[in-house]
């Protein structure tokens, strides 16, 4: 997967907050149709890369591509963007005065200019392909629980048939067998459509079984963005206790168990 | 078999049929994207609307790109028979696609056949049944009122004789919101108010050559009625509706259940502050009301009707008696304890998303300005007759 061409290029970024730098000469690249996994500790900035790449934070230097997009120095109308990538919030960011259906709706009627019959139409297998049963349709995402607003939030990020899609923690607060089934219905869809994937995670188990690279988030900067394996041996003592603690050793056993 | 198009990345979607013997084969080509969901649309009813029985297999090798929403369609014109197809390995048919085709109709197979609609009900029918609604709504609101302020005359209850349950520090910020703040927006409203009134009784008294009892008029008017009324109207704009969005978006973000759980009790933390602080302000705002209203009346007597404010003082201490601002005062905690206990229930009602907040922080200012407005006729009525 690693040899196809770069998606998303992020060149010398540096982002801060005031006087707290949180991202210093940071460089990543994704390449198409591949699962990256972000990880690092609380507070490295994994969202704040994510904001940054889809241009919701202007960094402070440095240069974001997506595809043959500037999204950094910004340049070409915002609307063309978001045709190209879903986002799923680490909350879901659902709209509250919307119900379930009429949020997957909004995307297709604004953007793909379709009629509300067919959006509903369309909208109403995202819901299934996301795993949320029917009559959840017309509810307000306040009366929702969390793991169904995340599959809602997904059905609504997918709407469009992205060719980029950014998740932020999704299987963060799901059941395991429902997080199990997020993570093949990401590689279903990747594998499907060629999506490129961008996914923030501190799910060890999301991150042997579906991510293709891992890149770390460390010390302000990428520390290493690579195959797991490659990943697991870097000298980094962060790194080396994140996979060889207890949840990093019973999660690698997990995925090679199913692999055999 | 076709040549290569110009550009696949600009191929409309399309399909065509093969016949053998064997076998009539349905060839996809093109773009089954949501970019082409109209052309998409028109070519499947086109194919629905010919009656043409539906293919045995499909070739789908020149087809360009398809995404869950091709797939949709797809699967809405084939239905059951491309099941059938994709068991028995279709042409041209890359695993991956395949998993999507197969996600799709699973997906799709687990929805109900037809969106079933619900009978609507006659017109009739329907005013009958919102009128019904609204009296129960209504109804539940006077109940619900009413609970709530039985369960903050309990809390005060239980923390008037214990000073260290008192929360001093949390009346006093806001005592500075409700009460400090307002201050320059009161003095200025009433005053302009209280000037509209002296030329009104200028105007209209200067015919009976009775411009003097213009003084009467206002300061009458002010102590008794006006800067009370102006006060709390503006008080259950501003002040109610902080309350409710303040303790709503609490709520929302089910801060108001973790104080529960650390043990506090929301009424005793959130609540009784707040009542407090407005019971507290709106006496001192309504004075400041008087003082203003008076103040602009009298600038109009001296401009317009030669009335040196010495001759107004003297008159006004003359004519008018001390019940006139007791009467005013005393309504003034009355209706900060309503416009308080309505805000911070609407407040509780709130259910955790924006539109709820928005609905509720407009109901309780609509019922706070309502409840105010009707006390305060009530109030008038007794007074009068009474004698006051």
């Amino acid at each position: 997967m690693a040899d196809g061409p770069v998606t998303i290029q992020v060149r010398d970024v540096t982002n801060q907050f005031g006087s707290h730098v949180v991202h210093q000469h940071l460089d990543l690249d994704v390449y198409k149709g591949e699962i990256l996994g972000v990880v690092g500790g609380s507070g490295s900035g994994k969202s704040v890369l994510l904001r940054t790449i889809v241009g919701l934070q202007q960094p402070a230097s440095g240069t974001v591509r997506m595809g043959d997009l500037m999204v950094f120095p910004p340049a070409g109308s915002e609307r063309q963007t978001q045709r190209r990538f879903g986002v799923l919030f680490q909350r879901g960011a659902l709209f509250s005065s919307l119900t379930v259906l009429e949020n997957i709706c909004l995307p297709l009627i604004e953007h793909a200019g379709l009629t509300r019959a067919q959006a509903e139409h369309l909208a109403r297998v995202k819901l299934a392909m996301a795993g949320l049963p029917i009559k959840s349709a017309d509810q307000y995402p306040a009366s929702l629980s969390g793991g169904m607003v995340k599959r809602a939030a997904l059905a609504r990020a997918l709407a469009l048939d992205p060719e980029i899609l950014f998740l932020d923690e999704p299987t963060a607060g799901l059941d395991p067998i429902g997080a199990g089934a997020f993570d093949d219905l990401i590689v279903t869809l990747r594998n499907a459509l060629g999506l490129t994937v961008f996914l923030v995670t501190h799910d060890l188990d999301t991150l042997y079984t579906i991510c293709d690279r891992v890149a770390v988030l460390s010390q302000k900067k990428v520390l290493v963005a690579d195959t797991l394996p490659v990943v697991e041996t870097c000298d980094d003592p962060w790194v080396h206790d994140y996979f060889h603690g207890p949840r990093g050793r019973s999660a690698r056993r997990a995925a090679h168990v199913s692999t055999e | 078999m076709l040549t290569s198009p110009l550009n696949p990345a600009t191929r409309p979607p399309a399909l065509h049929y093969t016949t053998t013997p064997a076998a009539r084969t349905l060839v996809l080509t093109g773009q089954w994207t949501l970019d082409y969901f109209n052309e998409l649309l028109r070519c499947l009813n086109a194919e629905r609307a010919s009656a043409t029985p539906l293919p045995d297999t499909i070739d789908f090798s020149e087809l360009d790109a398809i995404d869950t929403a091709g797939a949709q369609l797809l699967h809405d014109w084939l239905g059951i028979r491309l099941d059938l197809v994709l068991s028995q390995e279709p042409l041209g048919l890359a695993p991956e696609r395949q998993a999507l085709l197969k996600a799709v109709i699973q997906a799709a197979s687990t929805l109900p056949d037809a969106d079933s609609h619900e009978r609507k009900p006659r017109p009739f029918t329907e005013i009958l049944g919102r009128i019904g609604s609204a009296l129960e709504q209504t109804w539940h609101q006077v109940r619900d009122l009413l609970g709530f302020m039985g369960v903050t005359c309990e809390a005060l209850g239980r923390t008037l004789f214990r000073p260290s349950t008192w929360r001093v520090t949390a009346v006093f910020a806001q005592l500075e919101q409700t009460a400090f703040n307002a201050v320059p927006i009161i003095a200025m409203l009433t005053f302009m108010v209280g000037a509209v009134v002296a030329f009104l009784g200028a105007t209209i008294l200067a015919g009976f050559g009775a411009s003097i009892y213009t003084i009467n008029l206002v300061t009458f008017s002010f102590l008794r009625e006006f800067a009370v009324l102006l006060t709390a109207i503006l008080m259950a704009g501003r002040t109610a509706s902080a309350f409710t969005a303040q303790l709503g978006s609490m709520k929302g973000n089910e801060e108001i259940d973790a104080l529960r759980m650390t043990g506090l009790d929301p009424v005793n933390l959130l609540v009784l502050p707040r009542i407090i602080a407005l019971l507290i302000a709106l006496p001192l705002l309504t004075f400041v009301g008087m003082v203003s209203g008076i103040l602009g009346g009298m600038l109009v007597c001296a401009v317009s009707l030669d009335i040196s404010p010495t001759m107004f003082m003297s008159i006004f201490q003359r004519d008018i008696q001390l019940r006139h601002f007791v009467i005013g005062m005393v309504k003034a905690p009355v209706f900060a304890y309503l416009i308080a206990i309505i805000g911070c229930l609407e407040g509780f009602k709130v259910k955790g998303s924006a539109q709820s907040l928005g609905e509720h922080t407009t109901s309780a200012v609509v019922q706070s300005i309502f409840v105010v407005i009707l006390v305060d006729a009530v109030a008038a009525m007794f007074f009068m007759e009474m004698g006051w």
